[in-house]
């Protein structure tokens, strides 16, 4: 047995400076070289070059004027990806099907829906009152950006064809035709519109 | 289901088969120590380990000093994973400045990556420094995978080889898995992830503004007893970065799953697209289902390893299928308030709780499925929240042990295990002296295969009927009903067969959790393990007898359905009853 243990300490040295040191090492310094911006967040930036927000972790809205996200589970504010060591990150709800809480969180969410725009009375597309898995989700379904539509226009007096075609605009279908869903980024969209309304402001 | 449920299903399952042929033949080149394209660039580090080490690599061993040496490994790195955590505050790369981990969270960490389950009580980003996430838990994706892939090793040479003692060497078996084969597809894939949005980077979490500011209600209560309630606005959000894809690559190839961050494969800077999550999902079943190829190039017959892909691609696509179609049937309960859940060319639809939009309902349930067929148990989506049908095809994909596809290594020698059952009844039938591959199947090698079919449902079940009654494991239930039981049940699947996904409702970052989750996955692992290499030494002292007309093909459609008719029937026998108390009268109360 102990003729082993050398082998087993030199091994695991050895392993271990690879696969945890220069293999980490090496990929971060090519991808550094190669996709700096994906690998350090796919932050946005401005028309002044400062971070409006990461592309790929979403963020909450609230106002009428503004597109809303997927609900999120996460603490103590929805979208929240990180709150301090020992503090919240992302999360999903992890409510079963048929647990009450699901239920009246689903009743609640339609109900301020119906509430922010009494004119649409349609059934709700199920990812606008569903919480995403990661509490995070960058999209929205098309058909959850075009259910808003008419709440977003009025509340930015803009005609409602123009925020029709700047969803249509910001609409991504399947990749390659094929895989995954289709869907809107909605900080994009949000940020779109918010520049659409200065324009006009301005213009005015 | 949609046109495009079936083309997605179909495109994953097309790739991943045209996939196993050659990367099973350069597999086997690499465990017969064959010229595999790789030696040039990569072979002085393996003449420097050897050297360093003093291992002689043409030095076989027995089966006993195989084991020894890898039980002593895999204890050196649960060692240095535990240090590694409780020492984190005192070491470098921890931007954050992330404290020690607890005692008994630590333990559950090191037992967990160890034993290849990675099983997370934690939250990745709020837990472990960059240097524990690369030194620990990277290092540990790698060698638990190499090591799951030596044991197969040694049992493939225990089939073939005649009347010796010896079934290999460990050293070499681990160094030329992690070198040759695991080392390069995880560099490769790594920067494929980052090119999509998977982060890689040293830099501390980086801080954004947010387009509309949030606020909250804080209440906190004073030493007088008195409830003060405080608004607190939130104008930012906080980023958390890390070198995530180079430990996504390992972890989806080694059929590992825990997530460099706490919500693994759903957070968007683990798998930022339908793109990266396909190449996810396939690298999870890449080499347990190429390692069938290399098997039976290595015993000298292919039809051999056809014929156990056949019978694990036979359970797996029903299973796939069923959860995709489940998934789609969306929940009847929310239909009836007013919400949309029909599929369109505009949504997914279906059952988007705890699902991501990017991926839709088929995607997230192609992955559950995937996920826990192999013991891989990374999540893009939250299974606590799949329909009752839906979760039970995870739940049950666990508890037939980890064999369909399963995990590297572990999952084809977990198979051959039912191999050895099914040869030996269909033996006992026909009234033949039961052989497989030219090697007589006596009571010996019945009882090592017994014992590593036996032993995980006889832990799982037991394991979850004590949290079922102690206050210590129903207190940390999330859902009533029939769900909290399937959250218990779930997690006693997943950690008593190491594949490590959850209903991650159930709060198991507690003592009792972390402490009984460990312990089941050290002996789900370790105590299959040691049986299988005594079963290799076994085979490798037998005769090889030639084949004769009293032979039982293991190679045709006959023996095929046999097999999946065992694997099938045992997991059913053991299963069914705890299934039937959870997902199954819970679909009846969604339905009814």
């Amino acid at each position: 047995m102990w003729s082993q243990c050398r082998p087993a300490i030199v091994v695991f040295v050895i392993l271990s400076a690879i696969t945890g040191l220069a293999y980490p090492l090496v990929v971060t310094g090519v991808a550094a070289v190669v996709f700096p911006w994906q690998a350090n967040g796919s932050v946005l930036t401005d028309s002044a070059g400062n971070p409006v927000g990461s592309r790929l972790i979403g963020q909450y809205f609230s106002a009428s004027k503004y597109f809303w996200p997927r609900p999120s589970a996460t603490s103590p504010v929805p979208y929240t990806s990180y709150n301090g060591p020992l503090g919240d990150s992302g999360s999903g709800s992890n409510t079963g099907p048929t647990n009450p809480k699901l239920l009246a969180s689903v009743q609640r969410r339609i109900k301020r829906l119906r509430a922010a725009d009494p004119t649409e009375k349609g059934p709700v597309p199920v990812d606008l009152v569903t919480s995403s898995a990661s509490g995070l989700d960058p999209d929205i379904s098309p058909a959850a950006a075009f259910y808003q539509v008419q709440r977003v226009a009025e509340a930015r007096g803009l005609p409602v064809s123009t925020v029709k075609n700047l969803v249509e605009h910001f609409c991504q279908g399947r990749d390659f035709g094929i895989l995954g869903a289709p869907r809107v980024n909605v900080l994009e969209l949000n940020s779109a519109l918010d520049r659409l309304s200065a324009a006009k402001a301005s213009k005015d | 289901m949609t046109p495009n449920t079936w083309i997605q299903m179909g495109v994953f399952l097309l790739v991943l088969c045209a996939l196993v042929k050659p990367l099973g033949a350069f597999m086997a080149r690499v465990y017969e120590g064959q010229p595999c394209g790789l030696d040039k660039p990569l072979g002085w580090l393996e003449r420097l380990t050897y050297r360093a080490a003093g291992i002689k690599p043409d030095q076989p061993m027995t089966w006993k000093t195989y084991a020894v040496a890898l039980l002593l490994f895999n204890l050196l790195g649960g060692v240095a994973v535990y240090a590694l955590q409780r020492l984190q505050g005192f070491l470098p790369l921890n931007p954050e400045h992330l404290s020690a981990v607890s005692p008994d969270l630590a333990w559950n960490t090191a037992v967990s990556f160890i034993s290849n389950t990675n099983w997370q009580s934690y939250n990745g980003e709020t837990t472990m420094s960059y240097l524990t996430q690369m030194l620990a838990l990277t290092v540990q994706n790698f060698v638990s995978a190499a090591t799951g892939m030596a044991v197969l090793v040694a049992l493939i040479r225990g089939i073939r080889s005649k009347q010796t003692d010896n079934i290999g060497n460990f050293w070499v078996d681990l160094v030329r898995s992690t070198l040759y084969i695991l080392l390069p597809l995880s560099f490769v894939l790594a920067l494929l992830l980052v090119s999509q949005g998977v982060v890689q980077t040293f830099s501390p979490y980086k801080k954004v503004p947010l387009l509309q500011p949030v606020s909250y209600v804080q209440s906190s209560t004073n030493a007088a007893g008195k409830t003060n309630n405080k608004t607190v606005w939130v104008k930012h959000q906080v980023l958390p970065l890390g070198p995530a894809a180079s430990q996504i690559a390992i972890k989806q190839l080694g059929t590992n799953g825990g997530g460099f961050f706490g919500v693994n494969s759903a957070h968007p800077f683990e798998n930022p697209n339908p793109l990266s999550n396909f190449m996810e999902v396939l690298a999870i079943l890449l080499i347990p289902a190429a390692l069938c190829y290399t098997f039976g190039r290595m015993v000298g017959d292919t039809r051999q390893g056809w014929a156990i892909f056949a019978a694990m691609m036979i359970i797996f696509v029903p299973l796939m299928v069923g959860c995709v179609w489940a998934e789609h049937s969306g929940n009847p309960k929310l239909t009836a308030l007013g919400v949309n859940q029909s599929p369109s060319g505009l949504m997914s639809g279906g059952n988007m709780e705890g699902k991501e939009t990017r991926f839709g309902v088929t995607d997230s349930a192609i992955w559950a499925a995937t996920t826990t067929a192999a013991s891989n148990g990374s999540v893009n989506s939250m299974h606590d929240s799949y329909t009752p049908l839906g979760g039970l095809v995870p739940m049950w994909l666990m508890e037939l042990g980890e064999v369909i596809f399963g995990g590297v290594g572990s999952g084809l020698y977990g198979m051959l295990m039912f191999v050895i059952v099914a040869v030996f009844i269909a033996g006992l039938m026909v009234g033949r002296t039961p052989e497989y591959l030219g090697k007589k199947i006596e009571a010996f090698e019945m009882k090592m295969a017994t014992i590593c079919v036996l032993v995980p449902p006889a832990l799982v079940l037991v394991t979850a009927a004590i949290a079922c009654v102690a206050v210590m494991g129903t207190s940390a239930l999330a859902n009533p009903g029939a769900h909290g039981f399937s959250e218990i049940l779930y997690w006693a699947s997943s950690v008593g067969n190491n594949n490590g996904s959850a209903f991650a409702g159930l709060g198991t970052n507690t003592p009792f959790y972390n402490i009984a989750g460990g312990t089941l996955m050290w002996v789900s692992r370790y105590f299959l393990i040691v049986p299988t290499l005594a079963l290799a030494g076994s085979l490798a002292r037998k005769k090889q007898i030639p084949v004769s007309s009293g032979t039982l093909p293991t190679h045709d459609a006959l023996f095929t359905a046999w097999l999946v008719a065992t694997v099938v029937l045992i997991g059913a026998l053991t299963f069914l009853p705890a299934l039937a108390l959870g997902p199954i009268v819970e679909s009846l109360h969604l339905w009814h």
